[in-house]
């Protein structure tokens, strides 16, 4: 199986974010591997070990795990280490034409990349923790024209038949779905728990091959993408005045007895 | 006029009140049409400000993934030259529209809390401490908003109907589901749907019987913060901040949650704020409109007693 995972690097989801001109101030936080990516980068490998004949990803295991990421030069950090982890390369699409790229552009790119890659799967997380859109995944199952499925708590693979099942998780409970390849999956917190790198690992993905791509070599025009090409604009970013703190009361020994008094008399119960 | 779509959503053959949001925010921009797939919902939409329905036949979506609903929409928006299409911001409608969005060639915008007339949005971004004015610049404006967003007006006359058959093509229904599993029924709201959220973090050392007791008093959905879903103490679904979802209910309590930034972004647009925390200094306080310094061992289960004794 050929399978590739989208990754990401965005600004650590524990630090403080502000914009700046228009768009989200990514200089002034440090940058790291999107959380929710790790958990596709772990169901990846757990595929690949799962139908490895020595369990494990790597070379001889028949299988490639690609990491494919859109994003600047430092992005690499990010991709060291998704391979750290034990992916066994990267395809890194950076070009200056990209910077402010909406979900429309960065959908379009990574379908370029996923369609000239011949590959079986597609993992994905199911969004990034910097622009919470959630529609990355789905984008690319339109453009490719893939099944699309997305919200998997849990994935079955089928190599030998070329198909996959998974555990679609909504509101409103469990679907469960299947498809032939290729396929397109997002993947979900609860699935799998994502392995720490180890030092063998780290030392590997540092002779890895990372493969950087400009637009060009992807054949895509610079006019497509980017903020001037963008499909949506904003007018206007204005901090809100920060909420103003309230009453702070010491738990005397009827500290809920007076909570109760407080919510209903502001009518919220 | 122009027309606006707007995708009914239904809970066990119920119609959602964010059906009834959209048409409000609709009905300000021009006509609302109205586009479900379960014919049997359509009575239920003269509660809502509603000026037609359009029913589409042939195509059973719940075997499909999110794609034939995308596909009928654009056929939909195409053949009414709709100006703009609103989604409510579920997962499923997040898909619905960004599949949409390629299709049609048009912009997109997410998470929106309003939408005006001029089909300019506005965002709470970055945990709520940034307002976003937008709006889509090529074809139909696509919008998701986010329920709880504003009371739905009431309608004022039965809508006319009409019929649609899109034409779904096979690529479509690539994903088939094959069965389905109903949610395992708590009893409880859906977390972000609910008026009440009553959350627990590292301070509930994992127990999290005093926090749902009182959500139960109250009727209220249970949240959890990273610290408590990482431990494995409540289900990552319950997951409130940052890399969960984003609630803004009329009142959140947050029980032994020091309240990082990772946490405040999913809870911070919440109409009234209560902190329960044992550390005078935990930074939750800082929002709070009322905090409790104390153990939330002694306070919940007294608050819920307190209630109880209220209604007896």
């Amino acid at each position: 199986m050929r399978i590739a995972v989208c990754i990401k690097q965005v600004p650590d989801s524990w630090a403080e974010k502000k914009m700046l001109g228009g768009v989200l101030d990514r200089a002034s936080v440090d940058a790291v591997l999107n959380d929710l990516d790790e958990y596709a980068v772990e169901e990846a490998l757990r595929i690949v070990e799962a139908s490895s004949p020595t369990k494990e990803a790597g070379e001889g295991s028949g299988h490639t795990i690609t990491l494919i990421s859109m994003g600047p030069e430092r992005a690499t950090e990010a991709i060291r280490k998704a391979l750290s982890m034990g992916a066994d390369e990267a395809i890194h699409i950076s070009d200056e034409a990209l910077a402010g790229s909406d979900a429309l552009a960065t959908s379009l790119v990574l379908s370029k990349v996923i369609a000239d890659g011949g590959f079986d799967l597609v993992l994905c997380g199911t969004e990034s923790t910097d622009a919470r859109m959630s529609v990355i995944p789905a984008m690319l199952a339109q453009r490719l024209g893939w099944a699309q499925l997305t919200f998997a708590g849990s994935v079955k693979v089928d190599p030998g038949d070329s198909k996959v099942s998974i555990a679609r998780s909504t509101e409103f409970g469990i679907e469960n779905m299947e498809a032939s390849f290729p396929a397109l999956i997002s993947v979900i917190e609860k699935i799998n728990e994502p392995r720490y790198p180890s030092f063998k690992g780290i030392m590997a993905a540092k002779k890895k091959t990372i493969t950087t791509k400009l637009l060009s070599d992807i054949g895509l025009s610079g006019d497509l993408v980017g903020n001037k090409a963008a499909w949506s604009t904003v007018k206007d970013a204005l901090p809100r005045p920060a909420r103003t703190t309230g009453v702070k009361v010491e738990d005397g020994g009827n500290g809920g007895g007076e909570l109760v008094d407080f919510l209903l008399e502001k009518r919220v119960i | 006029m122009s027309e606006v779509l707007i995708l009914v959503d239904a809970v066990d053959g119920k119609v959602a009140k964010s059906t009834g949001e959209l048409a409000t925010y609709a009905k300000a921009i021009g006509k609302v049409n109205a586009v479900l797939f379960d014919e049997a919902l359509v009575p239920q939409l003269s509660a809502y400000a509603i000026d037609n329905v359009i029913i589409c036949k042939g195509i059973d979506v719940t075997k499909f993934s999110p794609a034939p609903i995308a596909q009928s929409l654009a056929q939909i928006a195409k053949s009414k030259s709709a100006a703009a299409v609103l989604i409510t911001s579920s997962a499923k409608g997040k898909e619905i529209a960004g599949r949409l969005a390629v299709i049609t060639e048009s912009g997109i915008i997410t998470d929106a809390s309003a939408i005006d007339s001029e089909l300019i949005t506005t965002q709470l971004v970055f945990g709520g401490s940034t307002t976003v004015h937008a709006a889509v610049t090529h074809g139909i404006s696509i919008v998701t908003l986010r329920s709880n967003s504003i009371e739905p007006l009431a309608g004022s006359a039965t809508p006319t109907t009409e019929e649609f058959v899109p034409e779904i093509s096979d690529s479509a229904k690539l994903a088939v589901v094959t069965s389905t599993e109903p949610a395992v029924k708590g009893g409880r709201p859906e977390l972000t749907e609910a008026s009440i959220v009553i959350s627990g973090g590292r301070g509930t050392n994992g127990d999290f019987k005093p926090v749902e007791a009182f959500a139960d008093i109250l009727g209220a959905a249970v949240g959890a913060s990273r610290a408590a879903t990482d431990a494995g103490w409540y289900p990552h679904t319950h997951q409130v901040g940052q890399t969960g979802k984003t609630v803004s209910p009329q009142l959140y309590v947050a029980c032994g949650i020091s309240g990082a930034i990772q946490h405040r972004a999913g809870m911070q647009t919440s109409k009234m704020i209560v902190a329960i925390n044992k550390d005078a200094e935990a930074p939750i306080f800082e929002l709070a409109d009322y905090g409790v310094i104390g153990d939330l061992f002694n306070v919940l289960p007294q608050a819920t007693a307190a209630i109880a004794a209220k209604r007896a």
